[in-house]
């Protein structure tokens, strides 16, 4: 019995078809920045959407496989981003008598003060750092019902925050726990064996980067979707009692689904702390968790493809609609109304309308869809519905 | 989801142990901090008038808590939904008092009996506005989708939280305002035992405790208040019986925006600024409140608003103000730790 749903001969063909796609999508990714200068403002908006792609693929692990509603999303942006702040800036100065620690690094930050690691490592120490912390905010979290997860895991975003921000008054042997609002900057540049060090201008190799990332991303998260975890996944989303019933073990698979999560929400953050340059505690505001969930949900709770599409499109209306598109109508029609003062309506009216008008999302996922369909029906037809999908799965 | 009730067959001594951390635990918690400083106050004053005048502004800001969280409490208990926006339409609520009694033109220094008379005025404005805002928010973003799955309406919720949030920013700017302060709220009324009772606490109390009394009174005894019981228990039931479950889940709404209002007013007297994101992070006390005392219970909510309140105070003074927030959630997350049913026990669907 394999998760892939679509009889045999169909299936095969949907498979290679699917297989075509992707390898399209990505050359077309890797050719796509060679259409605009170097350094436009458009590449720097694609790097970023893709950056929150990743971000929200690891939020569908939580919430839209698990059914685990996370509302502290953002947590493991900050600490993905605080992972590159320590181990890529001269934010400790004072250790090793300021003369640094550096491991696998070249030219010129080999002699600067403060920690510096090669980017990789960052990745790997930003991905176990935020994968602990999602087990630990998992945690408490796993004897309650729906919304209260909601609840707890807020309150545990909001507390990073809040140390974020205050964080430059907690000294520990003259040293802060964080920069706070100033933020640590300058974050040490991705810097690649072979590639060398990447310019701050020169935009492209951050962008081939971003998509390297969510290429892997999301090939691990295609096979973990169709793995045995992943239908735990779902299956406790579903149904938790039936599921628990059928062997399978909630709290381990739950955690497992907080831990993977985050792991890749703390590669993102890393990334990005390096990309903007600095990590600054106003990025950490519980805003941040809402725009990856709206992202989430845009594109379709569980759906994969759904939630890429979800997280560019709520990007690149963050990035280049509201604020380069929308903002320029109240000056023609010879008003100065500030538009990005309305940022914030415009993503709160959008949530609503999405939700009322398609509550499954953009692209959804099958069992959703089916789920949905559900309610539309009389009780019996329900019955009838789930067999025939449970026999075309078998 | 039912989860939770599965385990129930394990060892005895395990789940009696447990049973005595979850009753005790968090009592304990809740009241380690105050005897700590309760102590540190006798050995460095001698007295305990800095923790009492701790406790009395926190009582009187978390009464205020304690109406929000009602709106919570009774929705959570009716559909089961977090309703996000609650928190802004309480922030609207001092929008709209603040800027009717200064339209009416009352201001600081006028005779008692105007001041009286114009915020009576200024509370049925405020709790009427904010009751039709939140049955319009019930009926424009829930109402559609109460067979979606759980998620949906959380979301719609989340955002109408942000268009209000917008609307805020929009009508009094991005940064504090501050208004008349018409109850000359600093003032001290009596000073018993050292403590100061201000003007401000006063009124949080007096306001409170009559609507609090009603509101019970209400949901007890009225043809209405039934209705909502029976159709927090089994809405499907509640309709075989006869009763109109969305006039009665429309009017649940009303309620709790009317206590929002309400709250709103004398938040608005009480701290005499106002800011378009006291809704958020009011918002989130005073739903921690309700979980504390036990969702979809109403006296729990009440209880829950007092103590967050007196929490709140106890760590502005002590802690530091930035450090607030994290204090309440911490005990947020600790009180979902060791007893997640709250209090006074929760009174949903679920918990029968």
């Amino acid at each position: 019995m394999t998760a892939r749903m679509p009889s045999l001969p169909a299936g095969e063909n949907r498979r290679r078809l699917n297989i075509g796609l992707a390898l399209v999508a990505i050359v077309v990714g890797i050719i796509l920045p060679f259409g605009w200068p170097n350094g436009a403002p458009f590449i720097q908006d694609c790097a970023q959407a893709l950056a929150y792609v990743v971000m929200a693929l690891g939020l569908n692990i939580v919430v839209g496989f698990a059914g685990l509603l996370d509302l502290g999303y953002v947590a493991f942006f900050a600490i993905g981003a605080y992972m590159a702040g320590y181990f890529g800036s001269g934010f400790f100065d004072a250790i090793n008598h300021q003369k640094g620690l550096h491991f696998l690094v070249g030219g010129t930050t080999a002699h600067l003060p403060g920690i510096h690691f090669n980017f990789i490592v960052i990745l790997i120490i930003a991905a176990a750092v935020a994968a602990l912390a999602g087990l630990i905010i998992g945690l408490p979290t796993l004897r309650l019902r729906g919304d209260y997860i909601a609840i707890v895991t807020l309150a545990f975003g909001e507390i990073i925050y809040i140390f974020a921000v205050n964080g430059d008054s907690i000294v520990i042997g003259g040293q802060p726990l964080t920069a706070g609002r100033q933020g640590i900057s300058p974050v040490d540049p991705i810097d690649l064996p072979i590639v060398g060090r990447f310019g701050l201008l020169d935009l492209r190799p951050w962008y081939w980067f971003a998509l390297a990332l969510v290429v892997i991303v999301l090939f691990v998260n295609l096979r973990l979707r169709d793995s045995r975890l992943g239908r735990a996944w779902v299956a406790l989303r579903e149904d938790e009692v039936a599921a628990v019933a059928m062997g399978i073990p909630a709290v381990k698979t739950k955690l497992q689904a907080y831990a993977t999560g985050a792991a890749f929400g703390g590669i993102a953050g890393a990334f990005l702390g390096s990309f903007l340059n600095t990590v600054n505690a106003d990025q950490f505001q519980f805003y941040f968790s809402i725009l990856v969930l709206g992202m989430v949900i845009l594109g379709g709770l569980g759906s994969i493809w759904g939630v890429v599409l979800g997280a560019i499109v709520l990007s690149f209306i963050n990035s280049w609609f509201i604020p380069d598109v929308l903002s320029t109508i109240p000056g023609k029609l010879g008003s100065t109304f500030d538009v990005t003062q309305i940022t914030f309506g415009i993503y709160g009216f959008l949530l609503v309308v999405i939700m009322i008008l398609r509550p499954q999302g953009l692209l959804p996922e099958r069992r959703h869809k089916l789920e949905l369909a559900e309610h539309d029906e009389n009780d019996d037809s329900v019955a009838t519905a789930n067999e025939s999908f449970y026999t075309a799965q078998a | 989801m039912e989860a939770a009730s599965i385990p129930a067959q394990q060892s005895f001594s395990v789940e009696r142990l447990r049973g005595l951390i979850s009753k005790y635990g968090i009592i304990i918690l809740l009241l380690a901090g105050p005897i700590a400083f309760a102590v540190i106050d006798l050995s460095d004053q001698g007295n305990l008038v800095r923790l009492g005048d701790n406790l009395v502004a926190g009582v009187s800001n978390g009464a205020i808590w304690g109406l929000v969280a009602i709106g919570y409490t009774l929705v959570y208990g009716i559909v089961e939904l977090i309703n996000f926006a609650h928190g802004d339409v309480f922030m609207i609520g001092s929008f709209v008092s603040a800027s009717f009694f200064v339209s009416i033109g009352l201001h600081q220094g006028q005779e008692v009996f105007v001041l009286f008379v114009g915020l009576v005025l200024t509370l049925v404005i405020a709790m009427f506005a904010c009751g039709a805002l939140n049955s319009m928010i019930e009926r424009v973003a829930y109402r559609p989708l109460r067979t979606a799955p759980k998620l949906a309406p959380l979301i719609t919720a989340v955002g109408f939280s942000f268009l209000l949030q917008n609307v805020g920013l929009l009508w009094k700017t991005g940064s504090q305002q501050s208004i008349p302060d018409l109850i000359n709220a600093q003032h001290t009324l009596a000073t018993i035992f050292g403590v100061q009772i201000q003007n401000s606490a006063v009124l949080a109390i007096a306001v409170t405790i009559p609507l609090l009394l009603l509101m019970t009174t209400f949901i007890s005894r009225s043809r209405l208040g039934k209705a909502m019981r029976a159709t927090a228990q089994d809405p499907e039931a509640a309709r075989l019986m006869g009763i109109n479950v969305d006039t009665t889940i429309s009017l649940t709404f009303a309620i709790g925006g009317m206590l929002a209002g309400a709250a709103g007013l004398i938040y608005a007297l009480f701290q005499t600024t106002i800011w378009y994101f006291q809704g958020f992070t009011g918002g989130l006390i005073a739903f921690t409140a309700a979980v504390m005392g036990g969702i979809g219970n109403l006296r729990g909510a009440v209880l829950g608003g007092l103590i967050i309140g007196c929490i709140q105070q106890i760590s502005d003074n002590r802690i530091g103000t930035s450090w607030t927030p994290a204090v309440v959630f911490g005990y947020l997350i600790l009180i979902m730790v060791f007893k997640p049913t709250g209090l006074l026990g929760e009174q949903t669907r679920d918990a029968g």
